[in-house]
């Protein structure tokens, strides 16, 4: 069928040593490893359910063959450095931006890498980058809420530590 | 005791809220467990024939294959393989015939996914065409018979008549008569009559269908656990156990949070598969699936819908003749109840004298039908209020001003007879009305641009009779544990039914856990659906909960305490000489109910009435039939808001669910396979589709809620579809009768409208 390869990456600043199939995507080898927020959904790359990011990208690992995350650096929504939730989270939690919650690690990991490329989104440019997420509850009003409060609450905190 | 401020009416977040946005909630699709195989299933590629060879072999010979069963096999365990909430009549896997192309025909275990799927690819069938029938009014008169004979599971005492019936497609026929149409049609001033269609659809969770089984022991002294993304953990556990000849307590149904549910997840879905194979395989066996797999699961009733109205020349409607036909597809799964449940309030939510029903459930060579968020509402609503409107503009009546006239007023008999109690739906229509300013003037656009703004208003009963049970129990400490079958899908239950809990036992929240649904630890509940958790378990929890604090009252002043002023945990310290102890309370609830007599009549339809209201503005471009929604206005009747917070997001996550059934979504079949199952093809609303969106739950109390509540659900998804519609046709003139409504349609009616018609396809 195929055949198996040893591959080595950071998994969330941890050393991981494992052996895939060469047919295997990155969130199998992810679930392989225990961790399981991101997860299966459409596996067409479609719905960001499955949203992980590798050297700092955001991909969809249903799509993305794991032996290509040999030597990555792979982050995933449980990397949690300060052990406590972020801006982006806390809005989600605040505005109510979830539902079932299932695809709400892929919507937290994509608004984390729109604010850091975009301090300021506009309600457009909000929807155009998340727009590949797909939320069946249909949160959107709310997740676009906690987008502008998170990049509020990064603002305010640039400025105190900038003040400091 | 302690006493905290008011739970109830706060808009607190989820208790899961932690664990949902560091990816930490657990799924059953995600779920593992040591020795696990995965099964993969092998479906039928034809929509109604006999399996004249089912070839198993090179499936079984491919290494890393540890099993490959087919219906023959299941027999073996289960000699009756047959289950399904209203009608014995889905097999685990096909027996002899198969009746939709989807319908799973073998499975393969194996320890790895991409094995199992492998070798289900190397399983061949061939099958003797039977004569399909695709179309619900054709399955009326069809020659072609999807089940030789009708099997209800005599669970509903309606159903019973039906036993062994031959040569039909017909599942249930409902029938309501109230007044004399006949009369009242030949005596009105104008009569309308209209036919409207609804196309097939699916729920599509975006965590698809999962089961994890797990058996210890075999048939005869063993047990099964199943962990399953479930609705209904009490009627899995019954079903489960009635296929395996064991008592209920050999099975175990264990459900952590579900990825959405929608009515999907109700009744057996994956979890007889997966207990047929862990039986046979003696190994923990998880069936879960693909995004794909899910349209051939269970799916939203195409229907068609004839409504015939007598009226006065001033508007007043004398008569209505509803005809309605489900398209249940091959099995019945719960497409009776929705043919009567629904069924009831076809003539809408309107005071007419005469009025005569009849509902159909037809079985069809299509995927099974189920219930989806609503149930059948939304689709009587997308007949009775475009009809109403379509009333309206040959009346030169303004469509605000017809349904003021005809609105059920508080007190009066809905068409089965039973008084409308804290319905409100004056209420509801009036805040729509103010909020779109209806009775100002309205920009109408200009050049190519046309604006046009529609209204509509639907109600629902709940399922009755239910039966929800809930269990509170106080710790020495102080915290609180509440045991409860209803399932967290999404809706905030947990959340709900804990801030009742606080409310009535004066516990803080933070000390509240609510235990997820285990029936071996959580007791019975009908199931998660039909809007029915906050009304049924609402009243559950909050007796189990006085139950628990008048016990520790009774606590308090055995041991010579003041109840009010002690905490908690110096009445367990003084009564068991150290913290220990605790306290259970129990509650249980099922609300009174009068079954419908032959012509549908009774005096209590219903513990509830669940009522929404869409108000929609469009811009169409008159040159191509490009259509925008600029503004949706949703107005329900929840009684008194839980959590207002969350209730807001049920309002508006049901209208874009309706939305999206409105616009896009639409499962495509060609010869009864469905052409577009995939998320590429099969468009959901996305976070670019939403339009501008006002949400309010008008003031109002059910009196006989739990704290004046009802339930939230489904109400936003009442009115959108008609609303549009009514939209569309008071921009441009264009009248759409059939879901989705598309640009290609609106050309089309601009075209013919003009004179000059395009052909057809």
């Amino acid at each position: 069928m195929s055949t198996n390869r040893t591959i080595t990456f950071t998994l969330n600043d941890a050393p991981v040593a494992t052996t895939v199939g060469t047919h295997q995507t990155l969130l199998e080898a992810l679930q392989a490893q225990g961790l399981t927020g991101a997860r299966e959904s459409c596996a067409q790359g479609l719905c960001g359910c499955c949203t992980v990011l590798v050297n700092g990208t955001a991909v969809s690992g249903c799509l993305y063959l794991a032996v290509f995350a040999d030597k990555a650096d792979i982050k995933t929504i449980e990397y949690s450095p300060e052990g406590q939730l972020d801006a982006v989270q806390q809005a989600f939690i605040e505005c109510g931006a979830f539902q079932c919650g299932y695809c709400t690690p892929g919507f937290v990991l994509m608004t984390r890498q729109l604010l850091d490329g975009n301090a300021h989104p506009s309600d457009d440019e909000i929807k155009h980058y998340l727009s590949g997420n797909l939320c069946r509850c249909a949160a959107y009003p709310e997740i676009i809420k906690a987008v502008k409060l998170a990049a509020a609450r990064r603002e305010s905190s640039r400025q105190s530590m900038d003040k400091g | 005791m302690a006493t905290s401020t008011a739970a109830v009416g706060r808009s607190i977040p989820r208790l899961e809220a932690h664990a949902k946005v560091t990816g930490r909630a657990e799924y059953v699709h995600n779920l593992r467990v040591p020795g696990m195989l995965i099964a993969k299933v092998f479906r039928a590629t034809v929509a109604h024939g006999r399996i004249r060879t089912l070839d198993v072999s090179a499936a079984r010979a491919l290494p890393g294959v540890f099993a490959v069963y087919t219906g023959e096999d299941i027999r073996k365990l289960i000699a009756e393989p047959y289950y399904g909430p209203a009608f014995h009549d889905q097999p685990i896997l096909a027996i002899g015939k198969v009746r939709y192309a989807g319908e799973p025909v073998a499975v393969v275990l194996a320890a790895d996914a991409h094995v199992a799927e492998n070798a289900a690819a190397l399983i061949t069938a061939e099958y003797d065409a039977l004569p399909p029938v695709y179309d619900e009014v054709g399955a009326m008169t069809s020659r072609a018979v999807v089940h030789d004979t009708l099997k209800p599971a005599g669970t509903f005492a309606d159903l019973k008549y039906l036993k062994d019936k031959r040569d039909t497609n017909i599942a249930l026929d409902f029938h309501l008569r109230r007044g004399d149409v006949t009369k009242a049609f030949a005596a009105a001033d104008h009569v309308f009559e209209h036919t409207f269609r609804t196309q097939q659809v699916l729920h599509l969770p975006l965590e698809p269908f999962a089961c994890v089984a797990e058996p210890a022991g075999d048939k005869t002294s063993g047990s099964l656990t199943l962990h399953s993304s479930t609705q209904s953990p009490s009627f899995v556990r019954a079903e489960i156990a009635r296929l395996l000849g064991w008592p209920d307590n050999k099975v175990r149904v264990k459900v952590p949070y579900l990825g959405g549910g929608f009515g999907a997840k109700v009744y057996v879905k994956a979890e007889a598969l997966a207990a047929a194979c862990a039986m046979l395989a003696r190994r923990p066996v998880k069936y879960a699936l693909t995004m794909e797999e899910q349209f051939y699961m269970i799916t939203k009733h195409a229907t068609t819908l004839r409504i015939k109205s007598g009226v006065t020349k001033d508007g007043k409607i004398t008569a209505r003749e509803c005809e309605v036909w489900w398209n249940g597809g091959a099995y019945a799964d719960i497409g009776p109840r929705v043919t009567q449940k629904s069924g009831f309030t076809a003539a809408g939510p309107y005071d007419i004298d005469n009025v005569h029903i009849d509902s159909y459930a037809l079985y069809t060579n299509l995927p099974p039908a189920g219930a989806l968020r609503g149930s059948g509402i939304p689709r009587l609503v997308w007949a009775y209020e475009s009809h109403t409107d379509m009333i309206a503009r040959e009346l030169k009546i303004d469509p605000l001003a017809i349904r003021r006239k005809n609105l059920l007023r508080e007190g009066r008999p809905q068409a089965t007879g039973t008084p409308m109690r804290d319905a409100a739906l004056d209420l509801v229509l009036e805040r729509l009305a103010a909020r779109m300013a209806w009775e100002k003037g309205f920009d109408r656009g200009s050049g190519a641009i046309k604006r046009g703004r529609g209204l509509a208003i639907g109600f629902k009963a709940s399922i009755s009779p239910t039966t929800s049970m809930a269990i509170v129990n106080i710790s020495a400490d102080g915290s609180c544990a509440l045991y409860s079958s209803t399932v967290d899908m999404g809706q905030g239950s947990d959340t709900a039914m804990a801030q009742m809990v606080s409310e009535v036992t004066g516990i803080a929240l933070e000390k509240i856990t609510v235990v997820h649904p285990d029936t071996d630890v959580t007791p019975y509940d009908m199931a998660t659906l039909g809007s029915r958790s906050t009304y049924h378990m609402g009243h559950a929890v909050k007796n189990a909960a006085e139950d628990a604090r008048d016990k520790l009252l009774a606590l308090a002043r055995d041991v010579g305490l003041s109840a009010e002023t002690t905490p908690i945990p110096d009445i367990f310290r003084k009564k068991y000489g150290m913290l220990a102890g605790n306290i259970v309370g129990v509650g249980s609830f099922i609300p009174p109910y009068t079954p419908p007599d032959a012509n549908g009549q009774t005096e209590n339809a219903t513990p509830f009435w669940m009522i929404g209201a869409t108000g929609a503005e469009v811009e169409v471009d008159t040159e191509t039939g490009e259509f925008k929604v600029t503004r949706l206005v949703n107005l329900v009747d929840v009684g008194k808001s839980i959590n207002p917070s969350i209730v807001e997001t049920q309002i508006s996550g049901a209208t874009v669910m309706q939305l999206g059934f409105t616009l896009t979504e639409q499962m495509n079949f060609d010869a009864g396979q469905v052409t577009n199952a995939s998320l590429a093809d099969y468009k959901i609303p996305g976070i670019r589709d939403i339009p501008l969106m006002e949400n309010e739950a008008v003031d109002a109390n059910q009196r006989s809620g739990p704290f004046g509540a009802k339930g939230v659900g489904e109400s936003g998804t009442f009115g959108v579809s008609p609303a549009i519609a009514n939209a569309i046709d008071d921009a441009v003139g264009v009248r759409l009768t059939s879901l989705p409504l598309t640009a290609e349609a609106v050309f089309r009616g601009l075209c013919k409208k003009a004179g000059k018609p395009l052909k057809d396809h």
